[in-house]
């Protein structure tokens, strides 16, 4: 059995009774603080900044002349660890839409369920067309579980234009109107 | 006694390692033979087409073993074998064939490289599109070029310009920017579907597919070119843009266009079928099936399918619709009207009813042109079932005359038909109002809308079964999507019909249960036989109690009936 010592407890001091010295050094503490800069967050009115690559809600966006990016490839709802992404692919209408034919592919409907969603980010590196982003949204709340799966109109209004390096089918397109140099 | 082969063996030796290989057979084929995945990559090949060679990508290194000119004495190397006289150059290994004491590298330095060539020249005009393209996922140039390919680009100047969404016909879209120039689809077009549409224009980079001016291709074997091309080029117009591949699951099934059972796979996802494919089968349908049969799936999902067991149009539980029939049916002077569309296992509980009931049975035939290729004569896709389950013992009719005289003569005052629109087949519809009607179908028509019994049943994609060809060749398929909520299988049904007549309790009926009541009692089958042990590429029965029966099937791609009834009259082994 382990042994118990007894430690004697001393006397308190003269200044010890008093209790002044004690709260002096909890004075000391709280003036400190107070005088320096607050740390805490009054969220929700205040926000806080979002780094660059943080990984939020996902969206869909689209490039600098307002095109829609995204052709329905369905790498996204293939490699989707969750399966919260639903597309059901479809063909561009030549006639209805003539400068964007030649993409002949968009997503009819994209859904992605945030009830399923664990942002790991595997359908913006997946992205061949760089049209899908986890971007700064992280706060995501609703009262039904329809209200929870954000359909493609609700992806392009939360994901609005990015800055696109390549545009490729603005080249394709050029391309095929300049023709072969023969 | 030793069975002689009639094809030749030669050992040729692949990587190292010695192979038996038939006398003639090309080298991609011999290396395929060793198998372990080991393959030669190829695009232009195929091995139901002539040889083109033109893809190049499927060069190997080949040597032969040394012998001296002079005398013709072997020549050796200094540990005794035989020095093996490598050709400086590689060669195609689609147009060697194999001969005897050949050596052949598939994975050298030389090899290597002579692919990483090839590949990158195929992808110097080719688009890179593949997230708009439906080849993805099942594309020769997107896995060869994972493979082989160098990972980047070093060509700085312009692509070439094609003709992109070309209609080459009703049912194929071209791409030509994606076309590799394999041209499998142009000899598949003048070899196998006998219309020589397809060919190529323009020179040098700049060839170009296209049909011959003022023709289409629009015959029924186009969406086979979709199949055999390695790359995206041609698409399927039905399937473009449906769905990824990947996701789709392949289920073995057997096409019921007509009685050449072309054996398919069904490709769905989520009880959603999404596209139909040949699949190989050498003694039915080689690698090619017809449009007209790739289109048949799309009737299941149609407004009119029976949905529902009812009698006298009120809805009820299958047992009960079930009990229903069978009191009509013993009622007595019943007539079943049976159909070479059911699968051999309805066709034997319709046997088993019709006998319990002492019903008469007439079958319908459904006779058409046919194509000499894939689509025969008989539109049935199981007429050798009936016949083998003794369902019926001689040729269908065309049309019904016999039974409606019966009805208008009081001899027959049931009527069992199954899918079967007997208004369209010479009974009118007063004749038919006369009589009691249970009917077994997929979809509703004029006969199950006045039925006192409907009893809805499955189409082939949505059950287990097996159908028996034009050549007595007995072929099963697998369920692939499931059928409307609420319908059962159809040998469960039949059996609670068949049990009821004998005032039996019926039994749990799976198609392993219904299968060993099967084999026992159809003397074609062994008794051992078993649904699950059917194997993949069918079993061939012996058909010498058929032979003398007139089949209308005349010559077509792998029926020839003059050269069938010679081969199963003479016994075996003779």
């Amino acid at each position: 059995m382990a042994k118990t010592k007894v430690l004697e407890r001393k006397p308190l001091t003269f200044a010890e009774k008093t209790f002044i010295p004690q709260i002096i050094g909890g004075l000391k503490t709280t003036f400190g603080t107070m005088l320096k800069k607050g740390v805490t967050l009054q969220y929700p009115e205040e926000r806080p900044v979002i780094p660059n690559n943080y990984r939020g809600v996902p969206t869909l966006v689209k490039d600098p002349n307002g095109r829609e990016k995204c052709v329905s490839c369905q790498l996204c709802e293939f490699v989707c660890p969750p399966k919260a992404i639903r597309i059901t692919p479809g063909e561009i209408d030549a006639e209805a839409e003539p400068d964007r034919a030649h993409v002949e592919k968009a997503p009819k409907e994209f859904d992605i369920n945030m009830l399923r969603c664990i942002y790991c980010g595997l359908c913006q590196e997946v992205c061949p067309e760089e049209a899908i982003f986890l971007q700064d949204i992280f706060s995501l709340s609703g009262y039904s579980r329809e209200e929870m799966v954000n359909n493609k109109a609700k992806l392009y209004e939360l994901g609005g234009t990015l800055p696109d390096k390549h545009l490729k089918w603005d080249k394709k397109k050029a391309a095929e109107s300049a023709g072969n140099a023969h | 006694m030793e069975i002689k082969n009639i094809v030749e063996n030669i050992t040729i030796n692949i990587d190292g390692q010695d192979v038996d290989v038939p006398k003639g057979t090309n080298i991609i084929e011999a290396v395929k033979m060793v198998g372990k995945g080991k393959e030669v990559p190829h695009y232009c090949y195929h091995p139901k087409l002539s040889i083109a060679g033109n893809c190049r990508m499927c060069m190997v290194e080949m040597g032969m073993p040394m012998r001296d000119r002079a005398t013709g004495e072997a020549i050796l190397d200094d540990d005794g074998t035989q020095k093996i006289g490598w050709m400086p150059k590689p060669t195609i290994g689609c147009a060697t064939n194999a001969a005897p004491g050949m050596h052949i590298r598939t994975n050298s330095e030389m090899v290597k490289e002579s692919r990483n060539g090839v590949t990158e020249f195929l992808l110097i005009n080719h688009p890179l599109d593949c997230p708009i393209c439906d080849q993805a996922g099942e594309c020769r140039l997107q896995e060869f070029s994972a493979e082989h390919g160098r990972g980047y680009s070093r060509f700085t100047e312009e692509k070439n310009v094609k003709p992109k969404r070309t209609k080459l016909g009703p049912r194929v879209t071209l791409d030509d920017e994606r076309c590799i120039l394999c041209s499998r689809c142009v000899r598949f077009s003048k070899e196998i579907a006998n219309d020589d549409v397809l060919g190529f224009v323009d020179r040098g980079t700049y060839s170009t597919l296209t049909c011959y001016p003022g023709k289409e291709l629009e015959h029924n074997y186009s969406l086979n070119t979709v199949d055999i091309c390695p790359v995206g080029a041609l698409t399927s117009t039905d399937f473009r843009f449906k769905m990824r591949v990947w996701f789709l699951k392949r289920t073995h099934s057997i096409c019921t266009e007509s009685s050449v059972g072309a054996n398919t796979e069904i490709w769905s996802r989520e009880g959603k079928i999404y596209r139909v494919t040949p699949r190989r089968n050498d003694a039915v349908n080689d690698t090619w099936m017809t449009d007209s049969g790739r289109g048949l799936f799309k009737s299941i999902d149609a407004d009119d399918r029976l949905t529902h067991y009812t009698i006298d149009g009120v809805h009820k539980t299958p047992t009960q619709a079930a009990v229903a029939a069978a009191e009509l049916l013993k009622a007595g002077d019943a007539a079943l009207i049976g159909s070479a569309h059911s699968s051999v296992e309805e066709q034997f509980y319709y046997k088993a009813i019709a006998d319990r009931s002492s019903a008469k049975v007439a079958l319908v035939s459904h006779y058409d042109s046919a194509d000499g290729i894939l689509q025969s004569e008989d539109r049935t896709p199981n007429l050798r079932g009936a016949l083998v389950t003794g369902l019926i013992d001689s040729l269908p009719e065309a049309e019904l005359s016999a039974i409606a005289r019966e009805i208008n003569s009081g001899a027959v005052k049931t009527l069992f038909v199954v899918n079967e629109d007997v208004t369209k087949l010479g009974i009118p519809a007063d004749a038919l109002s006369q009589v009691k009607v249970i009917y077994v179908g997929t979809h509703a028509n004029e006969t199950s809308q006045g039925a006192a019994v409907v009893l809805p049943s499955l189409s082939v994609f949505e059950k287990d079964g097996t159908f028996i060809n034009q050549s007595f060749r007995l072929q099963r398929f697998k369920a692939a999507v499931p059928g409307p909520s609420g319908v059962t299988s159809d040998f469960s049904v039949l059996e609670q019909v068949a049990a009821s007549l004998n005032d039996e309790k019926p039994a749990a009926i799976t198609i392993d249960v219904a299968w060993e009541y099967i084999a026992k009692s159809i003397s074609q089958f062994e008794d051992s036989l078993r649904w699950r042990g059917i194997p993949d590429e069918g079993l061939a029965l012996d058909a010498k109690a058929f032979l003398d029966i007139p089949f209308v099937e005349t010559k077509n791609l792998k029926f020839d009936p003059v050269a069938f009834k010679e081969a199963h009259a003479t016994p075996a082994g003779a």
